[in-house]
């Protein structure tokens, strides 16, 4: 037993997290008959809180709430995951990613996210509006926008062999590629690191 | 499409994906609920929602996030041809339907967009709710701009290129 909590701490490797990850296409399919996808309960939030009459917000989130029900889960096996089953040791990453984020100011590997950008003392400066601020907006519209996320698209998407879902996760790579390699850089200078 | 869309108003891709005419008891919620508890432990043991894993994915120095998303489409994607073979039903015997999702130029437009913010954030939605739960609460305020971000979509969306 002991050993088998040992190992659970370990961070789980990709070929064991990634078919655990495909496997909630088919669970969430036979439970309920649903459609993997994250990005729809930030619509399902508007929808309950602040819907204005505009027709997109406008419809029976009631319906919906599973999603909710479900990322309120992911939450909740964040903290478990965290607390419960955390890994004592700092997070391992790639050296030549260590060697290009020190580079930008970034050193801290104590834990899975960089203190240096995520901590509430970013919250009102130039950081905090980059990262959370304009980061979370963009996130939020973006995949809105696109009709998905990774899940939805590519995961569900492209596993429901969908080609619009294989279009959008080449922009989502596009995107994510440009920002890491021409504006992460400069934006980063630009708020102080 | 979903039962949220109403008369006369466009269908929106992937974005209501409940066929269900009512919505679930408290029991099933929870069944929901239990079924993302699973998934977040995976996001937290497997680090994928850490800012590191995403920049060693974009700066190409891991194979570790291809690996993940690699493997979880192909097993998606056998489980899906799996559930059509045998014609699994739910389990309320309902037939399982897979809608098809139409192309549209928000995929480019928004696909970018999210992009951007994947790369800044480190996180898709999901690991977002993940990430506040691991204990970086200030990742509430992220999760709100995305909400907002969500809500200017929805009420510019008859203006942009669709």
């Amino acid at each position: 037993m002991e050993q088998f909590i040992e190992w659970i701490k370990q961070p789980w490797p990709w070929w064991i997290a990634g078919p655990m990850i495909g496997l909630i296409v088919p669970t969430l399919l036979i439970v309920g008959g649903k459609a993997f996808g994250i990005s729809s309960s930030l619509r399902h939030v508007c929808a309950m809180c602040v819907p204005s009459n505009i027709p997109f917000f406008t419809y029976d989130w009631k319906k919906e709430l599973w999603n909710i029900a479900f990322v309120i889960g992911v939450a909740i096996g964040g903290f478990i995951g965290h607390n419960l089953l955390a890994n004592p040791e700092m997070i391992e990453v790639a050296e030549s990613t260590q060697r290009d984020l020190a580079a930008l100011g970034i050193t801290d590997y104590r834990s899975i996210m960089p203190h240096e950008i995520f901590n509430w003392e970013n919250l009102f400066t130039a950081k905090g509006l980059l990262f959370f601020v304009i980061g979370g907006f963009l996130v939020g519209f973006g995949t809105r926008y696109a009709g998905g996320c990774t899940s939805g698209h590519a995961i569900m998407g492209i596993s429901s062999l969908q080609w619009p879902s294989v279009v959008a996760t080449i922009f989502f790579m596009a995107g994510g590629f440009l920002m890491t390699h021409v504006f992460l850089g400069p934006l980063m200078k630009l708020v102080g690191f | 499409m979903g039962t949220a869309v109403k008369k006369g108003e466009k269908p929106n891709v992937g974005a209501t994906p409940n066929k269900e005419q009512k919505g679930e008891s408290p029991l099933e919620l929870l069944m929901y609920l239990i079924i993302g508890v699973g998934f977040g432990i995976i996001f937290i043991k497997a680090e994928i929602v850490s800012w590191f894993r995403i920049q060693e994915m974009f700066r190409l120095q891991s194979f570790f996030m291809y690996g993940v998303i690699g493997s979880a489409v192909v097993v998606g994607a056998l489980s899906i041809q799996i559930i059509k073979w045998f014609n699994i039903k739910t389990i309320k015997g309902d037939k399982i339907i897979i809608t098809d999702k139409e192309f549209r130029k928000g995929q480019i437009i928004g696909g970018f967009i999210f992009g951007l913010g994947w790369a800044l954030t480190g996180a898709c939605p999901g690991p977002l709710f993940a990430q506040i739960g691991s204990g970086f609460t200030v990742i509430l305020v992220t999760l709100i701009s995305a909400v907002a971000g969500t809500w200017v979509y929805g009420r510019f969306s008859h203006k942009l290129p669709n």
